[in-house]
């Protein structure tokens, strides 16, 4: 299967995810620059972290008028598989491919450190050789990480099972200590309604060799090629072109 | 180009359209936890300022542009908050727009 990896002015895990689908997981992967109108030929597309455009407005706000995401928002409509990994969930957010918001962390500080997050849902391709309530060990690198949503997006997410992941103790337990930047219901990872869209937090390409002190987050990555090797019908290798205005 | 020049140019307008300068003011909706207006409320205090009831931070953005009249300004000003200067989610905001150039 083939791995897209998108590129924006300011990224700086595009090469970390590159790395860990190529030479951890084994498949193939491409970069894929902002500027291109279509993709094609992808099984799953990544938005890494980083800084695109400098967070300048507020996170993910200018990347999400690049000229890819018009073809991503089609992509994802379509039912193709969509990572955003930090900066890259803010971008799905303000894109509205998730509901809700990032806002800054409670403590106004970058946190950079490791978090033990639970798998709440293992039906998605992401989570798909996860146990419900596995911990896994992940590090977070992130002063807007606060996920916030009002009551009628809250209400949504927890009856279509669009939590995925929530920070807790290396137990798995939930309270306030283990939520790090005092995201909302300890959401560290959500999914959209479908479920073929997933944006979190946590950096799951950190911690995929030994070397690095956790494998944990090489889960996420094998759960995609899994779900697409057992059913080759969820790729979506066709042409995606842009579509009509994002909503 | 010179800032000159090029100030010059942007602000050429046609017979009909006018020039605008709008302020937009964006803050975090009500409710919402605001932990740099907490901070910045702290800091003032421990300054001596103890007669504070409330500080919330937000951002401000001046912008100019060319239109037919207030109305179709103030529909664009709009647009723009409701597309990209704003979000909707976690963010409110009130503008102010009045006839003239940016300075």
């Amino acid at each position: 299967m083939r791995f897209g990896v998108v590129v924006f002015p300011g990224s700086n895990c595009d090469d970390d995810c590159y790395d860990v689908v190529r030479d951890v997981v084994g498949e193939e992967v491409d970069f894929i620059w902002h500027k291109e109108r279509r993709v094609e030929g992808f099984d799953c597309l990544i938005l890494p972290g980083g800084f695109s455009y400098g967070d300048y407005l507020r996170t993910g706000a200018i990347a999400r008028f690049s000229p890819v995401m018009k073809a991503i928002g089609s992509f994802a409509r379509r039912g193709g598989l969509v990572i955003g990994i930090c900066n890259g969930f803010q971008i799905l957010l303000e894109s509205n491919l998730l509901p809700g918001a990032m806002m800054k962390n409670r403590s106004l500080r970058f946190i950079c450190k490791f978090a033990n997050i639970r798998v709440e849902n293992n039906l998605t391709p992401f989570t798909s050789l996860c146990q419900i309530g596995q911990v896994l060990r992940i590090p977070i690198a992130h002063i807007d990480g606060r996920y916030y949503a009002d009551d009628e997006i809250m209400r949504g997410l927890k009856e279509n099972n669009q939590i995925i992941f929530r920070y807790c103790s290396e137990d798995g337990e939930l309270s306030q200590e283990s939520n790090p930047n005092g995201s909302k219901d300890f959401i560290a990872g959500i999914s959209n309604r479908s479920g073929n869209v997933l944006g979190l937090m946590p950096h799951p390409e950190r911690a995929s060799e030994s070397i690095l002190s956790s494998e944990d987050g090489r889960v996420v990555f094998e759960s995609v090629v899994s779900t697409v090797k057992r059913s080759p019908r969820r790729s979506l290798r066709n042409d995606c072109p842009p579509s009509e205005e994002i909503s | 180009m010179t800032q000159r020049t090029r100030r010059r140019r942007d602000e050429r307008t046609h017979d009909t359209e006018r020039l605008f300068r709008a302020k937009v003011y964006i803050s975090l909706k009500k409710g919402l936890v605001d932990p740099q207006g907490s901070t910045i409320k702290e800091a003032l205090e421990s300054l001596g300022y103890g007669n504070l009831t409330r500080v919330r931070f937000g951002k401000y953005i001046e912008l100019g542009l060319r239109a037919k009249g207030r109305g179709a300004a103030e529909e664009k000003l709009k647009e723009m908050c409701g597309k990209l200067l704003v979000n909707p989610v976690i963010e409110k905001y009130s503008y102010h727009i009045e006839e003239g150039s940016v300075r």
